[in-house]
């Protein structure tokens, strides 16, 4: 089987800038039905000490999941994404995200294993703007179901 | 904003958050998330589900805007949950229902943490479901 502790500390190249858009988090707040101020209004968020308004604690995996496809495309995991199921997801925040942020993420393989034929997969994804300030840490832990 | 100082023990007022199908597809486009399970019945029954399900990030982001209501905006440090049981959300005009609980486990140097119970038609839903909050008006 293709997911083994072999591959645990495997860190990929940084992925490319994501640019964080104040009307994608607006976007974003009202798909969720998040309301606080800070979200949607700029001068709310500037009151409450940030630049501009700020992302919802979810909003960071928007972006964590398409740099972790550098992990799910690799070759040598042999991941079926359609027998993906995601099991956990965890956050933690340095800062909220702010719109104008700039970020790039690094992936790492925190846990590969194979046991009773499904697989686990856990990575985690350092996000940081382009000046290398630390904004979140993102864990994502995928099951491949295994056939049968 | 002004959010009420929580206490060890402190049981959270629940909320209530309504999914319908029209809810999922505007999910699916602001997360980038289109897998069909989320909205197509047909793709989602042919995966063993009992139908279309709420994606797991929809599901962490109600419970999220829980947590934010408790405790503010911009204190959550640290929000993590376990998927366990999906959301099947009918397609007519009610959907479904989630209801997210929270009580506080425990308070040390201006940080709580929040052990949080989201249920659907009163099975759980996440399990190991916690949140890390800073105190208001503490070590800001």
């Amino acid at each position: 089987m293709a997911l083994q502790p072999v591959y645990v500390g495997r860190t990929y190249p940084p992925s490319r800038p994501y640019l964080v858009g104040r009307e994608k988090v607006r976007e974003f707040a009202a798909a969720i039905g998040a309301d606080e101020t800070e979200y949607s209004d700029p001068a709310a968020a500037r009151a409450a000490g940030y630049r501009d308004v700020i992302a919802p604690p979810t909003f960071p995996f928007v972006i964590t999941t398409m740099a972790n496809d550098v992990v799910l495309d690799d070759p040598d995991l042999e991941i079926d994404y359609t027998r993906v199921v995601h099991g956990d997801q965890r956050f933690a925040y340095t800062r909220p995200i702010e719109a104008g942020d700039e970020l790039v993420c690094v992936c790492v393989i925190e846990e590969a294993m194979t046991r009773a034929g499904h697989g686990f997969l856990t990575t985690r994804t350092d996000v940081a703007t382009t000046a290398g300030e630390p904004v979140v840490s993102v864990w994502t832990k995928l099951v491949v179901r295994g056939e049968g | 904003m002004s959010v009420p100082v929580l206490t060890a023990g402190q049981e959270l007022a629940p909320h209530t958050y309504r999914i319908t199908r029209d809810d999922l597809i505007r999910y699916a486009g602001a997360s980038g998330d289109f897998n069909p399970i989320h909205w197509s019945e047909r793709t989602a029954v042919k995966v063993g589900l009992p139908g279309v399900i709420a994606h797991g990030m929809f599901t962490m982001a109600l419970a999220g805007r829980a947590v934010s209501a408790w405790a503010g905006a911009a204190a959550v440090l640290d929000y993590g949950v376990r998927f366990t049981k999906p959301v099947p959300v009918p397609d007519d005009d009610e959907g479904t229902e989630i209801v997210v609980s929270g009580k506080v486990r425990e308070v040390s140097d201006g940080i709580a943490q929040i052990d949080l119970t989201v249920t659907c038609n009163g099975e759980k839903v996440l399990a190991q479901a916690r949140a890390r909050v800073r105190q208001a008006g503490l070590g800001d």
